[in-house]
């Protein structure tokens, strides 16, 4: 064993990067749930969760304790095999995904490895990530279907139809991005927008990809179930639509599918039109304090939670939120080091876009009401896909324009 | 030494798969083992260096088209089938077919693999990009000519789909 990881330290590696990043995104997914519930909470002015710890903050341990804890009753005359595999397909497929993406532009060092932040380089990681959202409806389709009931195979039904039809046209808004940079590999994406933010291919001459970012992220959205276009579990009408007969952990394995899914798709929007890792301001000597920029957020951060811990209601408040502020003020001045400095700037950027577009995500659950089935169609294929076909020939018309010029 | 370890998991896997599509008595299963299949054949490719062409295995086949069967196999709600007892021509005439066939194959298999073994491989490193410069310089016509019996075929099914006035 030992032998062969002497020949292959690029096993002893990765295996530590899956677990970092395994980690850290789980978390993000857990606490994903808890922003989403604040933020809905907020629009719909309701408090949301509060009781369990101070903001409601311990509420996803307590969701994961519940759902191992709950019964987990079989349905009768479900399709054992199938009913079992559906959970697990959604979300080693949805886990898989982030595999792919790349943190940040500067290498790091795990006990003698030099080595990029993000566990797989891949000259198709775009492709991958393709494929991994094609082969997702697999999950939702074979858990309504074997549910063995018919609110979910109805669920079912509607979200294998809506996904190849979404797929088509993400998969052609990203033509712009891929004609740009020339290359499905995503750190060489992310590096030919390098410099400020004009150089993002969202505004990026010759032929800024506004349309195609729209596109891509209304696709994505549909792509992930999210409302509007949940059709596939639409409780108003479906009772909970393809998880419907789906309990305990198994149930918990779908949401957390949902969330990674959701994480995902806002990395891979800030990555192809947003930059990615690259900050917005020009790497030029006047900008170099922008380069303190994560230090200051954690630093107010952690500051205005030691404020808010003091005049904190419950006694647990009182003592975690300050001691979460010291923790917060502590990084800041690590992240201050000049080693640590710029090594985290690529990861800030890249999850600060990210969050962003999480909030955005929440934000638009919070707003617009749910499509009809059939409007949910006639929107992508009478209005996104043509507009996703019109992006790409404008688009490879200016770009052959420029190379005649 | 693992890429030829991983070969026989995923060929083997891929035979696995092919026999259960057909031995499966629900429609949704064979659909299931026809998705492993083609899931593993990108795998084959994914060893054989060709990551584009398995990348695009998965995306249409096992992510648009088997998508598709699953759907329809859905939508009619088609039940496990009733097993029946072999026809007479499929045991006399179909078997000794299907051994000689197999025999045939193994055999052409087996010589140009001979021959193979002591040719220098030719093939160079098939990157996305070279795989588009010989579509779209030395076959473009065959290429293009594939575009437009799709497009007809499309033509076709709409025509058949659209209801009488």
């Amino acid at each position: 064993m030992s032998e062969l990881i002497a020949q292959h330290p690029i096993l002893i590696t990765s295996i530590i990067k899956v677990v970092v990043l395994l980690a850290l995104f789980m978390t993000m997914v857990a606490y994903l749930s808890w922003f989403e519930r604040k933020v809905v909470a907020r629009i719909q002015s309701r408090w949301g969760p509060y009781r369990a710890g101070p903001h409601g903050l311990l509420q996803p341990l307590a969701d994961g304790v519940k759902f191992l804890m709950k019964e987990d009753p079989t349905p009768a005359g479900v399709d054992r095999f199938v009913y079992f595999l559906a959970p697990f397909l959604a979300l080693s497929l949805a886990l898989c995904g982030v595999a792919v993406i790349p943190f940040g532009p500067h290498d790091v060092t795990i006990f003698g490895q030099r080595t990029h932040l993000g566990v797989a380089d891949l000259s198709i990681g775009l492709l991958f990530l393709f494929a991994l959202t094609s082969l997702g409806v697999y999950g939702v389709a074979l858990g309504g279907w074997s549910s063995n009931s018919k609110y979910p195979l109805l669920g079912g039904l509607r979200s294998s139809a809506q996904m190849v039809s979404y797929e088509l046209a993400m998969t052609l808004s990203v033509v712009g991005v891929l004609l740009a940079a020339g290359t499905f590999n995503l750190q060489e994406i992310i590096s030919a927008q390098k410099g400020h933010i004009l150089n993002w291919f969202t505004f990026a001459l010759p032929f800024p990809q506004i349309i195609g970012f729209f596109i891509f992220f209304t696709a994505a959205i549909a792509e992930t179930n999210r409302l509007p276009f949940d059709l596939a579990e639409a409780e108003t009408e479906l009772v909970a639509g393809f998880h419907t007969e789906y309990s305990s952990f198994k149930f918990a394995m779908f949401f957390i599918a949902e969330y990674a899914n959701m994480v995902t798709a806002s990395l891979l929007a800030s990555l192809l039109f947003l930059g990615g890792w690259n900050s917005p301001f020009p790497q030029t000597a006047s900008f170099a304090w922008t380069h303190y920029l994560p230090s200051a957020l954690l630093a107010v951060g952690g500051l205005w939670l030691i404020f808010d811990g003091i005049r904190y209601e419950t006694v647990l408040g009182k003592i975690l939120l300050p001691v979460l502020g010291l923790v917060g003020l502590g990084a800041a001045a690590v992240v201050a080091l000049d080693g640590v400095r710029e090594v985290i700037q690529g990861p800030f950027w890249f999850v600060g876009k990210a969050v962003f577009f999480l909030f955005f995500y929440v934000w638009v659950r919070g707003t617009l009401p749910r499509f009809r089935y059939d409007q949910l169609m006639a929107f992508g294929w009478k209005l996104l896909f043509p507009l996703a076909l019109a992006n790409v020939i404008v688009t490879s018309f200016v770009m052959v324009l420029k190379e005649l010029r | 030494m693992i890429e030829t370890a991983l070969f026989f998991v995923f060929a083997g896997l891929a035979v696995l798969a092919a026999a259960s599509l057909i031995l499966q008595r629900h429609p949704i299963h064979s659909a299931l083992s026809l998705i492993v299949v083609m899931v593993s054949l990108a795998a084959l490719y994914l060893l054989l260096g060709a990551e584009f062409i398995a990348a695009v295995q998965i995306i249409v086949y096992a992510g648009a088209i088997m998508v598709l069967f699953v759907f329809v196999i859905m939508l009619l709600n088609a039940g496990a089938e009733e097993r029946t007892s072999f026809s007479r021509l499929a045991r006399y005439v179909g078997i000794p077919a299907g051994i000689l066939l197999t025999v045939q194959l193994a055999y052409t298999v087996a010589r140009a693999a001979s021959e193979q073994a002591h040719r220098a491989p030719a093939v160079e490193p098939s990157s996305t990009r070279n795989l588009s410069l010989m579509l779209f310089r030395e076959y473009v016509l065959p290429f293009e000519l594939t575009s437009v019996l799709i497009l007809v075929a499309i033509l076709g099914a709409v025509v058949l789909a659209r209801r009488e006035k």
